[in-house]
């Protein structure tokens, strides 16, 4: 009974979680075994190359696909609860509706599906055409969008009813540079009012400049899961420009790096922590060193992706 | 409450993409052309001092004709419009927006399903009024039983619908709509088959055509609907071309009801546990 409590406490922690979730489509593995959890409030990345089951994966938690094996809860109820579905919103990676619509139907009748009040739509739907910029469009068929216009509104109708859960699956195609701004700015403002967002994409830039925390999935199964911009878990390469590094200077450098390089124009350490950069800099200028430049650099996300799943991307 | 915005949704889509208007002028064409070929039947009548009983026959017979030719533009048209609501809609991925709302699965299938129903009744009881209307105007004849045969005729369309929709969570369009095309178009063979059979009173012919109604009951409904319909000289004369030779039974039309029940609970069933 107690454990049974606990767990059911440590289930509303997470918006997300779940545990040896399996699909199997024709004897085809595509996803393997995807055991994740992701807590309330945070901006989640889902990367991986083309195949690796981050699309069937988001499927199977909102119930579109059925999994083989496995559990599955979202918002601490077991997934396919039509229920908790009114607190979830959804943009697909191809937004497709109805497409003799016009924006405003279109939001107007995902809000009727959500059984959201007359009046609240009155409010939302103006509002959220407005957030995304087709207020001049608003009695245009969908017929006659372009990708991109096509995106925001399915944009808009994924946070028509505030939802405490956010999957955005490739929010950013077929979006220009303003259209890519809108769409973290989106993001950050969902984060800020407390929702969970899962984010699917390509784009490692964005999902690096976004999300809080990111999964790397490759063969339908979670291989590393990282923060973003946590200065405990990585290495940091500080490339140093100074022309005259003695081999006695760089050796006294090995107190905070682990690995010191020297190049004729300077010297690239790697140091486990930011932290010890201004050490660095008071012992060179110490020891009448002549510092023009001191640049710490973390491997980008894409440098670890392609380190996880080969160049090859996984194909 | 999703049943009812998902089949407003689809009675909607039907006006919005013209399907229910181009329909309903194919249907008004038929209706001018049927107008005019009973002007001039009524004048040569007139001319050649035809027997009022023959007169009024002919009158029934026409009648008759003009509603098998709004049976079969109702039976293309459940299967042309349909076709793609489900299938379609699962392989575009325009389903996975609307099944990850706080709708059940069930709610979306039977809703689409009644705003088909809805188009379906319009049309049908316009384009029945209509040839009923003219027959009246023209001739001052109606279709006997005009209810009966008006509610067997819808009975006909609804079966091809559900039908259309179990295929259509299995199948693609196209095979979905080959398997339902197909399967009417046995029945209507059987049904020809079952009415020479009994002309030629071969008992075996006429058991071909049961076996065809039982595998897809559509055919047996019009000749039911045309039986009902029909003038109670050309039934008792057997002079019809329109399938009154041997008549499907009150048991065929429970047994195309269950049909029916079934083929859309098979749909829910289907659409409820399949992955979109």
């Amino acid at each position: 009974m107690i454990n049974r409590s606990m767990e059911m406490t440590r289930s509303s922690e997470f918006a997300i979680r779940t545990r040896g979730l399996r699909k199997v489509f024709n004897g085809k593995v595509a996803v393997r075994d995807l055991t994740l959890e992701v807590p309330r409030g945070e901006v989640f990345g889902f990367l991986g190359p083309n195949g690796a089951g981050k699309s069937t994966s988001v499927k199977m938690l909102l119930g579109l696909v059925f999994p083989t094996s496995g559990e599955a809860q979202i918002l601490g109820r077991p997934v396919g609860d039509v229920k908790t579905r009114s607190r979830v919103g959804f943009l697909p990676e191809h937004f497709r509706f109805y497409d003799w619509l016009t924006p405003q139907e279109l939001l107007n009748l995902h809000g009727r599906l959500y059984a959201m009040a007359h009046a609240k739509l009155r409010e939302r739907v103006p509002a959220l055409l407005d957030l995304v910029g087709l207020t001049p469009h608003r009695d245009k068929r969908l017929r006659d969008f372009s990708k991109g216009m096509l995106q925001r509104i399915g944009l808009a109708q994924a946070l028509l009813n505030e939802p405490d859960l956010i999957f955005l699956d490739e929010p950013t195609s077929g979006l220009d540079p303003v259209g890519r701004r809108l769409v973290r700015d989106i993001i950050r403002a969902q984060r800020d009012r407390g929702a969970t967002v899962l984010l699917n994409s390509h784009l490692l830039g964005e999902v690096e400049i976004t999300c809080d925390r990111v999964a790397f999935i490759k063969d339908g199964e979670v291989v590393e899961t990282r923060q973003i911009n946590d200065d405990n878990e990585d290495p940091i390469t500080v490339s140093v420009k100074s022309p005259n590094v003695t081999p006695e200077i760089a050796d006294g450098l090995s107190r905070w790096s682990r690995s010191v390089r020297t190049k004729p124009e300077g010297l690239t350490l790697s140091v486990l922590s930011r932290a010890v950069v201004p050490e660095i800099v008071r012992y060179l200028a110490a020891s009448g060193v002549d510092v023009y430049e001191v640049t710490p650099q973390r491997p980008s996300l894409e440098e670890r992706f392609l380190e996880i799943v080969g160049t090859d991307g996984g194909l | 409450m999703g049943i009812w915005i998902m089949a407003g949704v689809t009675f909607r889509e039907a006006a919005r993409k013209k399907m229910l208007w181009m329909a309903l002028a194919a249907g008004g064409a038929f209706l001018i052309l049927f107008a005019t070929g009973l002007h001039f039947q009524a004048k040569d009548f007139a001319a050649h001092g035809m027997s009022p009983i023959l007169r009024r026959e002919i009158s029934f017979a026409m009648v008759i004709m003009g509603l098998y030719a709004i049976d079969l533009l109702a039976v293309l048209m459940t299967i042309l419009t349909s076709i793609d609501t489900l299938s379609g809609e699962i392989a575009s991925g325009t389903i996975q927006a609307i099944a990850t709302k706080p709708v059940p699965r069930w709610q979306v299938v039977l809703g689409k399903w009644l705003g088909f129903c809805g188009m379906l009744t319009a049309y049908i009881a316009i384009m029945v009024s209509g040839v009923n209307a003219v027959t009246y105007a023209m001739a001052g004849v109606t279709a006997r039983h005009l209810a009966r045969g008006l509610s067997l005729m819808w009975m006909e369309s609804v079966v091809l619908l559900s039908v259309v929709f179990a295929f259509a969570t299995y199948f693609s369009t196209l095979t979905t709509g080959v398997l339902t095309l197909g399967l009417h178009g046995l029945a209507f063979l059987g049904g020809w088959i079952e009415q020479f059979g009994a002309m030629a009173q071969t008992p075996r012919a006429v058991n071909v055509g049961i076996i065809a109604s039982i595998l897809m009951p559509s055919e047996a409904l019009w000749r039911r609907a045309a039986f009902e319909m029909q003038s109670p000289l050309a039934n008792s004369l057997r002079i019809s071309p329109f399938g009154t030779l041997s008549v499907p039974s009150i048991a065929m039309v429970f047994y195309a009801l269950l049909y029916l029940a079934i083929a859309l609970a098979v749909a829910i069933r289907g659409f409820s546990r399949r992955d979109l």
